[in-house]
């Protein structure tokens, strides 16, 4: 990836097709951060590829004035692994939603994280089906109801960012379609992460499963309900940031800041895979007695190996060897004869 | 004392034992050494339905069936000549198989009670039951030999039993007067620096060899002169093999990376291992979670410029459907492979099968056709291979080849080309800007084909998808007449491709001929060998044989209609014969085997024979 001198703005990065979503969505929001970081970022636009699978979210490639397959349902993730084995050079984006990475294509998410390609996931969680008009979806709280479940979903939701853990991802944040700054920081973070970055984006479906985050987004409640990670800080929220988390052996408990001391807090690493695992539990409802703050930002990151490199690496030293190949050796192979 | 030398014009053998018994190995070899000193071979490996059969049952023997011969040779031959057994289950699975008055060389330690029990033979042991008039049973302890000559070695008995395969191969090489050579230097290549091995190897390759020397039971040795093939280089290659080959110069000539995405299947793991060997060529093997994954990654990989390749068989074919269609939609070159097999469903997973035939033609949803090739043989799987490539490059579109298990697996002679001698591929990449509306990727030129613009070029930015697209931009279309358009389009390129191959001829036999006789795939040497049989014996049959089924070759229609009877001998319930019928309007003759067999020379020359003017 080459960074372009000539600065491009964020409408450089859009084409001229109408952008199709229902007015209001939260896609909108996620299409102009996006624009507004490569920009930023200043990337040359014919490096970029956008990769979706079926669903609303992944209409986003026809916005943008990069490369971009709008591809099968699901399959996204083989796709820009064999894209990115084919030119490591690329900068792929891959767009999903809930349904696309964790029910159709649930297979292939997990084995693009543990292979860990230089891939940046954008999962836009919207906790419904919007394209086939609003069926309950994998992330679906419990008694939803919906077209496909009128006495309520009997399904139990995924936590989407601990699939990730178990699937052993090296970069996995969360981030809100309502919080654009936010959502910007944690994309130019992800971008920075060599390996595949996980970001989840609650996004509302205003259509089909409007206030879905509500509890996380009302400016109201906002406050209480969500807790805004920053690596080596830590962990504090509240209206007053008079709340903070602290660990108790494996047990996070919320403490009040009047009565005990900013030091004894759960300080944020984003390296610690257990406080993480930890951390991506907190997945409770604001309605549940042992309620935690749903945490937003980067909750581990990691280096790893990445699978395009690994790749590249057996061939060239294949190659060092053997030598470059001869065809005409080949197609002999070690007992020819003539007649 | 004094042995006889009696000539042979061909000679079929059988090697059958357990799965554990080297069997594949002892064949393998015996081929690649009787194609070095000339002659003409066909191997036929058949495996054991399940790879975990109790030993001594009938359901692990594996086996493995050669000709070779001082003429051409065009199948693995019909009946066997000679057929070795290394226990009582390999008999009873394959005395059928034997010619009368055959010849038997059994391992008698694989006869004893609890192998007997185990076959099904119960307490009578078939080898001194069997009549001598019906086969000539020969009677070698080889367990006891084999250990006897590796008293010695230090070796367990386990790692010594193990060896006893080369006591056969030896004791072949004598009666069929044929040098060690090739043997002890695979034996050395194979282990290497485990020089205990190799000495115990060779020890009993040679005990063997010299058994039958010493033996009295054995008067006469068989010689089978070099046959008289064309000039040229040659090596002896398996289906897959070849396919492999084909893929690594196809890449190589066109200049495109190979990458190449499979999950594993039986019978088409072995072009997989065999690219995975190939790195130094820059070739990239991706094994994925799944079939659909493989697909998908090979048209990721198209998009971004690579010669993309996946490959299965039937079961894999079909969940990779959705992923074909994309890429019929798109517009990109793919080849996919299927070493096709026993089906529906995992059906026989190690026995051959032309089943998936209007599965390549039609499996998918939607107007959605591909090119659809098929491989008539073992090196045959080269060409092919490399005509898809070069087809789907130069036509930007996904492309299917179609092997099976009996070639893949099977093994003959190759006359194998020099790589300046191929053909070369041409790609239609472009970093140029088509239109004053901007890059058009749906423009096509004068055979219907449009560009391929790769990521990383400068100013070509375009989005492709699943969805209908409009004729010029790409763009979605919902259009009505647009789609229409759209799907004649992607039809008539494939049609087009007609103008770029060759005609089909007439393999044998004369336009005037009383039926023709059309094959497709592996059914190949059964009928070129048939059909040439009966013209000796003055009958008037022609042979002609399909590669290209979609687009099928230009005069095919004409050829078909000019005879009065053309009979289509399939290993399925008559698919080709269904295409025809619909295609042509002709009433071509069904013959169909799905035993998960091949057919061989007699079934298709009697059939030939009904289907004859009295
Ligand atoms: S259905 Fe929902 S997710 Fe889809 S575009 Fe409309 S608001 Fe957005």
């Amino acid at each position: 990836m080459t960074v372009n001198s000539n600065k491009l703005s964020a409408k450089d990065y859009a084409t001229d097709l109408d952008v199709r979503w229902c007015p209001g969505c939260g896609d909108y929001s996620i299409l102009k951060q996006v624009q507004t970081v490569l920009a930023d970022e200043g990337v040359v636009k014919e490096d970029v590829v956008f990769v979706s699978g079926i669903g609303c979210s992944s209409r986003f490639p026809y916005y943008m004035d990069t490369y971009g397959i709008h591809s099968i349902h699901g399959r996204a993730p083989a796709i820009v692994s064999g894209m990115k084995i084919a030119n490591p050079d690329l900068s792929i984006w891959m767009i999903t939603g809930d349904g696309d990475a964790l029910s159709i294509g649930g297979n292939h998410l997990i084995h693009l994280l543990r292979r860990n390609f230089d891939i940046n996931v954008l999962l836009f969680n919207n906790e419904i089906y919007g394209l086939t008009k609003g069926q309950y979806s994998p992330t679906s709280p419990k008694g939803k109801v919906t077209k496909s479940t009128p006495m309520g979903s009997i399904d139990h939701p995924f936590n989407p960012l601990a699939l990730c853990m178990g699937a052993d991802a090296t970069y996995i944040a969360r981030t809100m379609d309502r919080d654009p700054k936010h959502m910007r920081e944690i994309l130019n973070s992800a971008n920075g992460h060599k390996g595949t970055s996980m970001v989840e984006i609650y996004q509302n479906c205003n259509v089909f499963n409007d206030g879905a985050f509500e509890d996380f987004t009302d400016k109201k409640r906002k406050a209480e309900t969500t807790l805004y990670l920053e690596n080596g800080k830590p962990l504090v929220f509240g209206e007053n940031q008079n709340k903070g988390i602290k660990l108790d052996g494996f047990k996070p408990i919320v403490v009040d800041l009047d009565s005990t001391s900013v030091d004894e807090l759960w300080i944020h690493d984003e390296s610690d895979k257990i406080k993480a695992t930890i951390l991506i539990g907190f997945f409770s409802d604001p309605s549940d007695l042992d309620f935690l703050p749903r945490p937003f930002g980067v909750f581990y990151q990691k280096d790893r190996f990445i699978y395009e490199e690994a790749l590249i690496n057996q061939v060239a030293e294949v190659t060092k060897r053997k030598g470059k190949g001869d065809l005409d050796s080949l197609l002999a192979g070690s007992n020819a004869w003539t007649i | 004392m004094n042995k006889t030398l009696e000539q042979k014009k061909e000679v079929t053998i059988l090697f059958a034992g357990d799965s554990g018994d080297g069997i594949q190995l002892t064949g393998n070899q015996f081929s690649d050494t009787t194609a070095l000193f000339g002659n003409d071979v066909r191997t036929f490996p058949d495996f054991p339905a399940e790879i975990r059969a109790p030993q001594g049952t009938v359901a692990g023997v594996s086996g493995f069936q050669l000709q070779f011969g001082s003429s051409d040779l065009y199948s693995p031959g019909d009946k066997a000549d000679v057929l070795v057994v290394m226990n009582s289950a390999a008999l009873k699975a394959n005395l059928h198989n034997l010619k009368s008055s055959g010849i038997v060389i059994a391992n008698s330690a694989g006869f004893d009670k609890k192998n007997l029990k185990l076959s099904g033979y119960g307490d009578e042991n078939p080898l001194h039951t069997i009549s001598e008039k019906e086969f000539r049973i020969h009677e070698i302890d080889i367990t006891k030999l084999t250990r006897t000559a590796l008293v010695d070695s230090g070796l367990g008995t386990k790692e010594v039993d193990r060896s006893k395969n080369m006591f056969v191969l030896g004791f072949l090489y004598w009666m069929y007067n044929r040098s060690l050579a090739t043997t002890e230097s695979f034996i050395k290549s194979k282990f290497k620096t485990k020089k205990h091995l190799i000495d115990a190897n060779i020890k009993v390759l040679k005990a063997g060899y010299h058994f039958g020397d010493t033996s009295e039971t054995f008067t006469s040795r068989y010689d089978v002169k070099p046959a008289d093939l064309p000039k040229g280089n040659y090596r002896s290659i398996m289906g897959n093999q070849a396919t492999a080959l084909g893929l690594v110069a196809a890449s190589q000539k066109s200049g495109l990376e190979l990458l190449y995405a499979s999950y594993p299947i039986t019978p088409a793991s072995d072009i997989l291992h065999e690219l995975a060997k190939h790195k130094n060529f820059g070739v990239k093997t991706f094994q994925a979670e799944d079939e659909i994954a493989a697909a998908c990654a090979a048209v990721g990989a198209s998009f971004a410029g690579n010669l993309a390749i996946t490959a299965s068989s039937g079961p894999g074919i079909a969940l990779k459907g959705e992923t074909i269609g994309l890429s019929v939609i798109l517009e990109l070159p793919l080849v996919i492979i299927n070493v096709q097999r026993g089906g529906p469903s995992t059906g026989l997973p190690t026995k051959t099968e032309q089943s998936d035939l209007l599965q390549a033609l039609y499996g998918r949803n939607g107007e959605a056709q591909t090119v659809v090739i098929a491989a008539k043989s073992p090196s045959d799987c080269f060409d092919k291979a490399y005509q898809a490539c070069k087809i789907a490059v130069e036509h930007m579109t996904p492309v299917m080849l179609l092997t099976d298990g009996y070639m893949a697996n099977g093994s003959e002679p190759w006359a194998f080309p020099k790589s300046a001698d191929l053909p070369e591929i041409i790609n239609h990449k472009t970093d140029k800007i088509n239109s004053d509306k901007g890059y058009l990727p749906y423009l096509r030129d004068e055979n219907l084909v449009r560009s391929w613009a790769v990521p990383g070029t400068k100013d070509l930015q375009h989005r492709v998808g699943g969805l209908e697209k409009d004729f010029l931009t790409g763009n979605v279309s919902y259009d009505p007449d647009n789609h229409e358009k759209m799907v004649k389009v992607r039809a008539a390129k494939i049609a087009k491709i007609s103008d770029f191959i060759a005609e089909i001829e007439l393999e044998a036999g004369t336009i005037d001929a009383d039926v023709l006789v059309l094959g497709w795939g592996s059914t190949f040497g059964a009928i070129k060998t048939a059909v040439k049989d009966l013209s000796e014996e003055g009958y008037k049959v022609a042979h002609a044989h399909l590669t290209f089924i979609n687009p099928m070759p230009r005069n095919l229609g004409a050829m078909l209609k000019s005879f009065k009877k053309v009979l289509i001998p399939e290993l399925n319930d008559a698919q080709m014969v269904h295409v025809i019928r619909s295609k042509y309007l002709i009433d071509a003759i069904p013959f169909n085997k799905i035993k998960g067999l091949p057919f061989s020379i007699e079934e298709i020359k009697a059939k030939i024979l009904e289907t004859l003017p009295s």
